[in-house]
C-alpha cells in the first residue's frame, strides 16, 4: 500500500527537478546560472536536518518511556541523516567550486560546521557499537545524541550568524529571502523543500519497518 | 543540607586527588613536557595566529586529559555507594565543580609556562585571563559528561577522545576567537557577543549534563 504523501514526495521532487532547470531565474554577479542549485542543496540540508531533529526526539522519548523501540527509530533516522549529508556536501562542492572558485575552505563556518556534525554523527555510531547491552546502548547514546545535537545546533545556526561567511544570510552577506528568491523562484523553492523532507521520511519509512522487524525477530 | 552535601563531595575529590599524588604530578609533568617541546620545536612564536592555535591545542589537550579522566576511578562497588547516599545531580554537579577548579588551576599554570618558555603576545590579558576561565569551565562541563559516558562504555579511552572533540569544537572555536581577540588588544565592545556566548554555552553545558546524568546513571 503507497501512502499518499509518498506519490506527493515523488511528483514534488520531479517537478522541482525538471522545473527547477527550465524555469526563469533572476541574473546576479557570481552566481549567475547557479542559483538553480538552491532548489537541490538547501532542501537536502532541511532533510538533514529534519531527520537529525527527528532522531533527538525519539532519544528523548526513550529517555521517557524505555522502548527499545524509540531507540532503534532514532538510530535509524541518525543514519538516513547521514546519508543526506552526502548529496548535501556534493551540491555543496560543485556550487563552492563555481562560485568561490574551490571545492572546500575552512574559511567558512557553515562547512566547519558540517564537517563537525558529520564527525558527531560517526561518533555516535561508534559509540552505539561499542556497547553490546541493548538496553544500556540505547540510554546511552540517547544521552549523547541530546547533547550533540545541542552543541551542533549552537555551531549550525549560532556561530554562522555571529562571524564572516561566505553563504547567504551571514555575516552581512544578504539572504536569499531577502530579494534573491524572487516569486518565481519560491515556486519551486517550497515545494522542493516539502518533496525532499517527505523523500527523507519514505527513506526513513523503509529503514525503520526493517530494523523493527529484525529486532522482532531477534527478540523470538 | 545539599550544598552541604555538595561541598563534602569536592572535599572528598580533592582528597582522592591529593592522596593519590601520582596522578596530579603526572598532569603537571605532561603541561610542562608539552610546553617546552613546543618552546623547542617553535624557538620563538612572533606571528600571534600561530601563538593562538598551539596554545589552544595544547588546552583542549590538557582538558581532556584532566576532565576526562574523572569517572575512570569509579568502580561499580563505589557507583553503588554513592547511588544511595546521593542524588545524581549532587554527583555531577560536584565532579563539574571539582573539574572546573581543577582546570581553572591548571589553565592558568599552562598560561604560565607557554608565557615563559614560548613567549607571550597578549596585549589584553584581563580579557585573555577571562577567556580562559570560562573556556575552562565549560570544557569541564562537557568533558564531564562524556568522562561519564565513555566510562559507561567500558572505559575506553580513545573513545573519550572521539565522542569530545566534535562536540568540543564550538566552544574550542569561541574561545580562539576571543583570545585572538586579546591577543590584538581589540576593544572590549568587539568582544563581547562572542564572551556572551561563552557564557551562555557555560549554563547550557552545565544545565545539560546535570539532565542528562540522571539517566546515565542507574545501571
Amino acid at each position: 500500500m503507497i501512502k499518499w504523501w509518498k506519490i506527493l514526495s515523488a511528483l514534488l521532487i520531479l517537478y522541482t527537478l525538471v522545473w527547477g532547470m527550465l524555469g526563469p531565474v533572476p541574473h546576479l554577479n557570481i552566481l549567475h546560472e547557479t542559483i538553480r542549485n538552491v532548489y537541490y542543496h538547501v532542501p537536502i540540508w532541511f532533510a538533514m536536518l529534519f531527520l537529525m531533529g527527528y532522531s533527538v526526539v525519539h532519544a528523548i522519548k526513550h529517555l521517557s518511556n524505555n522502548d527499545l523501540r524509540s531507540d532503534i527509530i532514532s538510530d535509524q533516522a541518525a543514519q538516513t541523516g547521514l546519508f543526506f549529508a552526502i548529496p548535501g556536501l556534493l551540491t555543496g562542492c560543485m556550487w563552492a567550486k563555481y562560485t568561490w572558485g574551490t571545492w572546500w575552505t575552512f574559511q567558512d563556518p557553515k562547512l566547519n560546521g558540517v564537517a563537525i556534525a558529520v564527525l558527531i554523527y560517526l561518533a555516535y555510531f561508534i559509540l552505539r557499537s561499542s556497547i553490546d547491552d541493548e538496553q544500556k546502548r540505547a540510554r546511552i547514546s540517547a544521552v549523547y545524541n541530546i547533547f550533540a545535537f545541542v552543541m551542533m545546533f549552537v555551531f549550525i545556526m549560532i556561530l554562522p550568524r555571529l562571524t564572516d561567511s561566505l553563504h547567504p544570510g551571514n555575516g552581512g552577506n544578504p539572504a536569499f529571502g531577502k530579494y534573491d528568491l524572487d516569486s518565481n523562484m519560491r515556486m519551486v523553492f517550497y515545494p522542493a523543500v516539502i518533496g525532499w523532507i517527505l523523500l527523507s521520511l519514505w527513506i526513513l519509512d523503509i529503514k525503520k519497518r526493517i530494523a523493527l522487524l529484525t529486532h522482532k525477530k531477534n527478540e523470538q | 543540607m545539599t550544598t552541604q552535601l555538595l561541598s563534602s563531595l569536592i572535599k572528598k575529590e580533592f582528597l582522592l586527588e591529593f592522596r593519590q599524588k601520582s596522578t596530579l604530578a603526572g598532569i603537571l609533568v605532561y603541561i610542562v613536557a608539552t610546553v617546552f617541546i613546543s618552546a623547542l620545536c617553535f624557538k620563538k612564536i612572533i606571528h600571534p595566529t600561530v601563538w593562538n592555535a598551539l596554545f589552544w591545542t595544547i588546552f583542549m589537550f590538557i582538558a581532556v586529559n584532566v576532565s576526562g579522566k574523572s569517572f575512570m576511578q569509579e568502580t561499580k562497588g563505589k557507583g553503588l555507594y554513592n547511588y544511595l547516599y546521593y542524588s545524581p545531580r549532587q554527583f555531577i554537579l560536584s565532579k563539574i565543580m571539582y573539574n572546573m577548579l581543577l582546570m581553572a588551576v591548571l589553565s592558568l599554570l599552562t598560561f604560565f609556562f607557554y608565557s615563559w618558555f614560548v613567549g607571550s603576545l597578549v596585549q589584553d590579558l584581563g580579557m585573555f585571563l577571562l577567556t580562559l576561565m570560562f573556556s575552562s569551565s565549560a570544557f569541564s562541563g562537557v568533558l564531564s559528561l562524556m568522562s561519564a559516558i565513555a566510562s559507561k562504555a567500558n572505559n575506553n579511552i580513545s573513545l573519550m577522545a572521539i565522542l569530545s572533540f566534535p562536540v568540543l569544537m564550538p566552544l574550542l572555536l569561541v574561545s580562539v576567537k576571543l583570545s585572538k581577540h586579546a591577543i590584538d588588544g581589540l576593544a572590549w565592545s568587539v568582544s563581547y557577543k562572542y564572551l556572551l556566548i561563552l557564557v551562555m554555552l557555560n549554563f547550557v553545558v552545565v544545565a545539560l549534563a546535570t539532565l542528562l546524568f540522571n539517566y546515565l546513571w542507574k545501571e
